[in-house]
Formats: structure tokens, C-alpha cells, sequence
């Protein structure tokens, strides 16, 4: 015979689906959100983001090289995280910040826990808290729309001016460079669910959770709930970005079913503890990065039962 | 009629449409034939002939070695050439008896003879599908004596005929669908006059209409005897999955079917079961599928059992080119072989020849935790930790994370995006757990 034949244990054919797919996939869902976002605040935001993305690519590049690990940047992963970094940040931040914020979020957040798979924070997330934390008056400088500063819809709505519905869903309002779209955030949803990246139940308990706790905690307070005031905490705030895009981060957040929706539904206490007891605006971020500490504990509780086994009973 | 399932499991491609149309062919061995005792689970058969005998078709070469067991019978008439050790699929080696056929096809005496299964007893009807050597011929070779012999015959009130045929590629279950439907409602009749209470249901996917269509115009006038189409999906065939999809009942790796009140029984084997209690004719040839982009005229041919698989790929016109992988089985649970000098066994359902060996050079990387193997398992495991703990060695969790109740089906390796190896390092640790276990019971 002139040529051997292989042999390896079954299965002997494989998915579509590589790691590097799922990663594109997940680019090509952000690209509505970043396009409306250089529309809405001009070329500024573009070179965010590009410096964003070269900076978190260069630093799992380099951290890699210097300590002669396999080079893992064809996975995409690394263009995923700045790109999700660039989205939460304002187009009026100065060029170091994206720089900064890349390489935080790939190498102290990332690559120092073990790279891929292993961190138990949102890199992009945990690095804009850091962002925030550091350097909290260049983080909070709202850009300019038609040459005049205002605040983003939450503040608005906080200091009781009604922001029109359509202003949020067409995204001509302040905020940073993805988050002003609640129409392109949720075209890159229904892709990602299409495509089977991402099942719709995470970002949705997120929202709806945050809709049901705000309401409880304004209504406790006292402050009147209505239809404009929920949909400002539902859409705006980088609520939809960070529901879609980054309480659905497979890392971070658990695997098992239930425990996504659990997870979900810490995300919008959080949410709502931060927005209407705490003295915060936006709290999402925060939120996400405090439920990810509980992600392990959430997954071993919520393990699904093995099909058939009942529940076993204390039996010794 | 909505097509019942289960949950989880994957869609790979079907390919079955190169040999689905392909009229099963009847071929008979040119070289020597090679029974092996291991044909089935259980304990193997023992030979009853020596070297030099001559043995005629449908003869009992060799008897049951346990309870779980089963004959062999032989498939033609002609000499015994030897009886020894014979390479089998899995690589290993086991007792085989060869023989050397004479082609005249000089058959034992009554085989064939026609027979009332109505005017038979159950003990009868169980003794000849022992004695005809009928193992479960979807893959898993179990003895269907056995399958078929529970505790209390009343408290069965479901016989199912797994016609779901899962696995991509195979058609052989689909061809007997629509060559011999007869023949497989006359075998679930003959079951379900071992369980009075029962009725008879054959699930088949629905990728197969014209094989439902086939089965249903069989069935008509049976009132006991109906089709269920199941949703295309792997593995639709799996026993449990199918229990659970036609039944809604649940079993675990502690349990039988019979503990749901259901016997499951595959498509061919029902075939076999009317041949051996109606005609009296031991479980001697089967069909088997010979197919991949690099068969030539790719077919479904009935064969003698023990009959070598290089020649049914001569059959089928050959090699359109030097395949890179050959697998025995289909593509999500075959054996991957080396030779394509092997034995064809009662379980063999295909014989599967590919350009490509499309997992060859596939590193795995790190996990990325997406929960893809989660929602694939149709057994509702987390394939990501039982791997772990097998990684780590530590077996306690792994077996408390069930990782027993794993049966191999192979839908996490086949959707992980990191390429990961998670069913088969699943299937070693449990293995290993499954021999200490063994072990430990024996001191």
C-alpha cells in the first residue's frame, strides 16, 4: 500500500466551529455598534479604536515572546478585547488611554492568569474599571454631539430631563463610542444568536432583571417609574453593550444554562443597586465584574442533572 | 406529525445520499472467512471445530461462552483452515476460525425450513434467536437473547425498532427499509408475542421519508404496530435517546431499558430475528454500507458474515484514490483501522473510506469555556470538567461529576472549538474507573 492510513480514537470528523470562527463572529457582531460610533463622534473614535485593538494584539504578541510561550494571537481573541475596550470608552480620551487599557486588560487581567479561557475577569471590563478608577475625570469627559457637551442619557434622566426613545435607539446621543445604538447593538445580537455564539437567555435576564430591580428600588425610593425612565435604564448606559457583548463573555460567565440566567440577573441587581441606591450612573461595568467572582460558585451550583439520574437522596 | 426528540446532541452532515439509492447487492466470499468470538459483548464464543474440519452453512462453529454471549454460526460451507489469533478492528486480537469456502454453499439440515412463530412458545421463539447467534447489529453487538429475556414479560409495554441509522454516511438500516419492511414487521411481531402488553414502534429519522413511507404501508392492518418519526439528529440512535425520545421515559448507565418497560432492538436485527424463528436461519450475512469520497461506486452489499472488508471495497469498484483514513463504523463512534484485511462481524455496518482525514494534524488549544460541549451532550453532562478532573487524575470527582453516565457518542469532541480531545479522554478515564472498579469487586 503506498500510503499508510491514519488511526485515532472516534470522532472522526469535526464541527465548523474553531475558536478563531467564534472570535470573528463576535467582531463582525460589534461592527454595527463601532460604525454608528465613528458616525456619531467622527474619526476620533476610529483611531480609538484601531489603537485599542494594535494595542491588545502587540501586547499578547509580546508578553508571549518574551516568555517564549506559543504565539496565540490568530485566535482573534485579543482583537476581540480591544475592540470591546475601544466600545466603552469616550472618543474624547487622549491616545495613551486605549494603549494603557490594552495592554491592563490582555496582560495583567488576561495572560497572567493563564491566558485564554482562564481569566476570571472580563479583561476589556476589568481594564476600563481600572481606566475609570485611575484617571476618572479623562474617563467621564462626555464627548461633544453638534458642538455641544452634554451628558449621556443616564445623567439626563437622573437630573429629570426626558431623553426621547428614538435618540437611544438610533444612538445621536452622548456616551462612549459603542454603547449610543441600541439598534446596531441589537442587529450584533440577533447575529450572535443566529450564528449559535451566544444564547439569547444571558443578555436578557440582564435586561430584564436590570428593568424589574430599578423599578423596585425607584419605587421603594419613591421616584416615579415611567416608560422613558425604564427604557433609559434598559437601553442606555452601556447596559445593552455590556448585556450583549460582555455578560455573555464565555470566560467569565458560567457555562451551565441556569447559571447564566442567574448570573444575569446578579448583573442587573448590581445594575440597580449602583443606579438608583448607590450614588453611580452607569454601574454596569462594575456590576459585570462583581458577578464574574461569583461565576465559579454560581456554575457548581446550577450543574445540570445527567439525563436519566434522579436526585440522589442523603443515603449512608 | 411532529418528529420527537431528545435534548442536545449535533447535526453533522448526513452524506448519505452517495449510497442511499445504491440497491443492496448480494456478494458472496472469493477468499477465506474469518469468524472471530468477539463479535459481540459479553464473554466470547468457544470454538467447536478444529482445523481441518468441514463445516457447512448455517453449522454452529462455536457456542456461547456465558450468559452474555452468543454463536457463531458459519456462513458458507468449506473447511476449517485454522483456529487462532486474528487481528480485529480495535487493533487488538482475538480467537478466530477461518474457513476456507468450498462455494457450494452446502447448508445444515432444515435451514431455511419455514416456521409458524404463532404456533411457538416464548421459550421457543427465545431459544432460536439464541441459537441463531443474533447480537444487536446497529454497532454495539449486544446479545439480543438477552435484550429480549426480562425479569416480568407483562410489565414491557414498549418494543422499539431503532431505525434512526444517526450516524452520517450509513444506509444499510434505510435500504432494508425499503427492500425487506416485511421482514422487520414480521421480526417486531414475533417480539411482541413475548410481550403481550407492549406495542411496537419504529423510529425512524425523518431524513428518511421514503423509508417511513416504506415501514407504514408495512405496518398497516398491524394494530399494535406503528412508525414514530424521530428528528434528524446525533445520536437519535443512542438506546436512551431514542427510550426518551419515544417514550419520554429516562434511563441512566445503572439501569436497562426493560427498567422503562421498553426493548430496543435495531433495524437489521429485527430482519434477523424473523429469519431465525419464521426460517430457521442463523444470523449468517448482513448488509453493510461501503461508502467515503474515496469508494469508487460507493454500495450497500450483502455479505457473509466473516467475509474480508477489502474485498466488499473491490466490490464496490475500489479506490478512486489511496484513502487517508478507513473506519469501520461511521465517522462520529467507527473504529479507525489500519487494513482493510479485517474481518466483516455480525455488529459491522459500514465501511467508511476517506480522502481526508480531516482530524489529522488538529492541535488542541486552551478551553475557551463556551459551553458548546455542555449543550451537545445528549446525556446533559459537562464534558469541560469531567475532562478536567480525568486530566488531573482525580477520579473521585470525575465519577462524582457522572462522568459513568458518558456514552461515548463523541458530540463534544466533534463541537469543541478549541479542537479539545474531551470524548476521548472521557472514554479512557471511564475505563479506568470502570476496571478498578471491576478490580476492587474481585478481592
Amino acid at each position: 500500500m503506498s500510503k499508510t492510513l491514519n488511526v485515532s480514537i472516534s470522532p472522526h470528523i469535526r464541527a465548523r466551529e474553531t475558536t478563531a470562527t467564534i472570535m470573528a463572529d463576535v467582531i463582525v457582531a460589534l461592527l454595527p455598534a463601532v460604525a454608528v460610533g465613528v458616525y456619531v463622534f467622527g474619526a476620533r473614535a476610529f483611531a480609538i479604536t484601531v489603537l485599542s485593538i494594535v494595542s491588545c494584539v502587540a501586547s499578547e504578541y509580546i508578553y508571549e515572546k518574551l516568555l517564549k510561550k506559543p504565539i496565540t494571537i490568530t485566535d482573534l481573541s485579543a482583537v476581540v478585547t480591544g475592540l470591546i475596550l475601544a466600545v466603552n470608552l469616550y472618543s474624547t480620551a487622549p491616545w495613551w488611554l486605549p494603549v494603557l487599557g490594552g495592554a491592563f486588560a490582555i496582560i495583567v487581567v488576561k495572560m497572567l492568569y493563564g491566558g485564554i479561557g482562564q481569566n476570571f475577569m472580563n479583561p476589556a471590563l476589568a481594564a476600563r474599571c481600572f481606566l475609570l478608577l485611575s484617571f476618572s475625570r479623562i474617563m467621564t469627559d462626555y464627548p461633544q454631539i453638534d458642538g455641544v457637551s452634554s451628558p449621556t442619557p443616564l445623567v439626563l434622566a437622573k437630573q429629570g430631563t426626558v431623553v426621547p426613545i428614538s435618540d437611544l435607539l438610533i444612538g445621536t446621543h452622548s456616551g462612549t463610542i459603542g454603547e449610543t445604538s441600541a439598534i446596531a447593538i441589537i442587529i450584533g445580537f440577533v447575529y450572535l444568536c443566529v450564528r449559535g455564539v451566544i444564547k439569547p437567555r444571558e443578555p436578557l435576564s440582564v435586561i430584564i432583571s436590570t428593568g424589574v430591580f430599578v423599578t423596585l428600588f425607584s419605587l421603594i425610593q419613591g421616584i416615579p417609574v415611567t416608560l422613558n425612565y425604564l427604557a433609559v435604564h434598559m437601553l442606555g448606559g452601556g447596559m445593552l453593550l455590556g448585556a450583549v457583548f460582555m455578560a455573555s463573555d464565555y470566560a467569565t460567565t458560567p457555562v451551565t444554562p441556569w447559571g447564566q440566567v442567574i448570573f444575569g440577573c446578579c448583573v442587573g441587581f448590581i445594575t440597580a443597586l449602583i443606579r438608583c441606591v448607590g450614588g453611580g450612573v452607569e454601574g454596569v461595568s462594575y456590576a459585570i465584574i462583581i458577578s464574574n467572582l461569583l461565576t465559579p460558585f454560581i456554575e457548581k451550583l446550577t450543574a445540570p442533572r445527567p439525563f436519566g439520574v434522579r436526585k440522589e437522596r442523603a443515603e449512608k | 406529525m411532529i418528529a420527537k426528540t431528545f435534548s442536545g446532541g449535533v447535526h453533522p452532515k448526513g452524506h448519505k445520499a452517495l449510497s442511499e439509492n445504491s440497491q443492496t447487492v448480494r456478494l458472496e466470499a472469493k477468499g477465506e472467512l474469518t469468524y472471530l468470538m468477539n463479535q459481540h459483548i459479553g464473554a466470547p464464543a468457544k470454538p467447536l471445530v478444529k482445523a481441518g474440519d468441514r463445516v457447512l452453512l448455517g453449522q454452529i462453529i462455536a457456542e456461547a461462552g456465558g450468559f452474555v454471549s452468543a454463536p457463531v454460526a458459519a456462513s458458507v460451507s468449506g473447511t476449517v483452515k485454522s483456529v487462532g489469533l486474528k487481528m480485529t478492528q480495535s487493533g487488538d486480537e482475538a480467537m478466530a476460525i477461518t474457513v476456507e469456502n468450498d462455494c457450494e454453499y452446502e447448508a445444515v439440515e432444515g435451514l431455511g425450513e419455514p416456521r409458524d412463530y404463532a404456533s411457538m412458545s416464548k421459550d421457543e421463539i427465545r431459544a432460536a434467536i439464541k441459537n441463531a447467534g443474533i447480537v444487536g447489529m446497529g454497532g454495539a453487538g449486544f446479545p439480543t437473547a438477552v435484550k429480549v429475556t426480562v425479569k416480568d414479560d407483562s410489565k414491557i409495554d414498549y418494543v422499539i425498532c431503532n431505525g434512526a441509522e444517526c450516524e452520517p454516511y450509513i444506509t444499510c438500516d434505510y435500504r432494508l427499509m425499503l427492500e425487506k419492511p416485511q421482514d422487520a414487521v414480521l421480526g417486531m411481531k414475533i417480539l411482541l408475542k413475548l410481550f403481550e402488553n407492549a406495542v411496537g414502534v419504529f423510529g425512524i429519522e425523518n431524513n428518511k421519508p421514503a423509508g417511513i413511507a416504506s415501514v407504514s404501508d408495512a405496518c398497516e392492518g398491524s394494530e399494535r404496530i406503528s412508525v414514530v418519526p424521530l428528528k434528524k439528529k446525533y445520536p437519535q440512535g443512542g438506546e436512551r435517546m431514542l427510550i426518551k425520545a419515544i417514550t419520554g421515559r429516562k434511563i441512566n448507565s445503572k439501569m436497562l431499558p426493560a427498567d422503562a418497560g421498553c426493548v430496543v432492538v435495531n433495524y437489521s436485527t429485527l430482519i434477523a430475528i424473523a429469519d431465525a424463528v419464521s426460517r430457521n436461519i442463523p444470523l449468517v450475512r448482513r448488509v453493510v454500507t461501503v461508502t467515503g469520497d474515496a469508494v469508487k461506486n460507493p454500495s450497500n452489499f450483502d455479505v457473509p458474515i466473516g467475509i474480508s472488508a477489502a474485498e466488499l471495497i473491490e466490490a464496490a469498484g475500489g479506490y478512486t484514490e489511496e484513502p487517508e483514513k478507513l473506519i469501520f463504523g461511521g465517522p462520529m463512534m467507527g473504529a479507525a483501522v489500519y487494513t482493510a484485511d479485517l474481518p466483516i462481524t455480525k455488529a459491522s455496518s459500514c465501511i467508511l473510506a476517506l480522502k481526508k482525514d480531516e482530524t489529522a494534524g488538529l492541535e488542541p488549544s486552551e478551553c475557551i469555556r463556551c459551553g458548546k460541549c455542555l449543550y451537545a451532550c445528549p446525556e446533559h453532562l459537562m464534558p469541560i470538567k469531567l475532562k478536567n478532573t480525568a486530566d488531573a487524575g482525580d477520579y473521585a470527582a470525575f465519577e462524582a461529576a457522572h462522568g459513568l453516565e458518558c456514552i461515548g457518542c463523541g458530540c463534544c469532541t466533534y463541537v469543541c472549538p478549541a479542537r479539545r480531545r474531551l470524548s476521548q479522554t472521557i472514554t479512557m478515564a471511564k475505563r479506568y474507573v470502570l476496571a478498578e472498579k471491576k478490580k476492587g469487586a474481585a478481592k
